[in-house]
């Protein structure tokens, strides 16, 4: 019975740890997401300003709120714009960002397979 | 034929690489933030600074009244030099002075306040700075022009003559 109540304490700490990890994974994949706007090419995860200090108080706020990340991305950039997101949404700003790569692409296999046919 | 494709894909990639490098050239490559306004003021938890009270930030702005939103610190030197023109446009009964103490110690802010004046209606005490960010402030100083709970105009660092005077014009 003792070696179980042990087996069941060791279960618990061990699963708490793996909810605090999880929560922990999060913040760090949101902070590095997010750009620090008053410094040089920095994310707010790298970042020791100020700034970037209450953002991620912020962020660990809203994620013991029950934010979910997309919430959290689109709270900041009501707040601060596009600029604030290193992974930028497909819009009219950003269509050729997005678009170009697979362009390329298609006009590359495009060659490719064209130059096989040939060989034929 | 397959120099024909070969010909259409080299040109339309070029075209595609001028058209960006075309666009790009024109823009600043000097980043200014958005300045996000006419946005109504977002509701958050404050607390005061003299009673500690916990109210609402939609309760500190009145509708028909003018505000100026200033955040402030000791620790920050333009506030200091921003500080004469804020007890100069203090003396205009038309607008209220909010003050956002960020990321300070009470007994440091009570100080500066004693040496410099004080020419805040109201302070909300932001000791983590989560309040100027709910408000989408970059730092310290920034003041928000404030009317009819919509934030009219942003002043990214420490007040100057001329933006006092654009400020007295706005309430005129």
């Amino acid at each position: 019975m003792k070696v179980l109540k042990l087996f069941f304490i060791i279960f618990i700490i061990f699963s708490f740890n793996h909810l605090n990890a999880n929560n922990d994974d999060v913040k760090s994949k949101i902070t590095k997401n997010l750009r620090c706007l008053i410094c040089q090419g920095q994310s707010i995860y790298d970042s020791d300003s100020e700034f970037a200090h209450s953002l991620k108080v912020l962020v660990d706020k809203k994620l013991e709120e029950g934010f979910s990340e997309k919430q959290i991305y689109d709270y900041f950039k009501d707040k601060y714009g596009e600029w604030i997101l290193y992974d930028p949404e497909l819009n009219k700003n950003t269509y050729i960002l997005w678009l170009l790569p697979l362009l390329i692409f298609l006009i590359g296999g495009a060659i490719i397979s064209k130059g096989f046919i040939i060989k034929k | 034929m397959k120099n024909k494709l070969l010909l259409l894909s080299l040109t339309s990639i070029f075209i595609i690489f001028f058209i960006i490098f075309y666009k790009s050239l024109q823009e600043t490559n000097i980043y200014t933030p958005d300045e996000k306004i006419n946005n109504e003021i977002p509701s958050f938890k404050v607390q005061l600074f003299y009673s500690n009270n916990v109210v609402n930030s939609s309760e500190i702005f009145n509708l028909d009244k003018f505000y100026l939103l200033n955040i402030w610190s000791s620790w920050c030197v333009p506030c200091r030099q921003e500080h004469p023109l804020l007890m100069d446009l203090m003396k205009n009964k038309k607008i209220k002075i909010i003050g956002i103490n960020y990321k300070d110690t009470k007994k440091k802010a009570e100080n500066f306040l004693l040496e410099l004046g004080n020419p805040y209606d109201k302070i909300i005490f932001d000791k983590k700075g989560i309040n100027a960010i709910e408000l989408g402030a970059y730092g310290v100083p920034e003041s928000f022009f404030i009317h009819n709970g919509k934030i009219l105009k942003k002043i990214i660092g420490p007040l100057n003559k001329e933006s006092i005077k654009e400020i007295k014009l706005l309430i005129k």
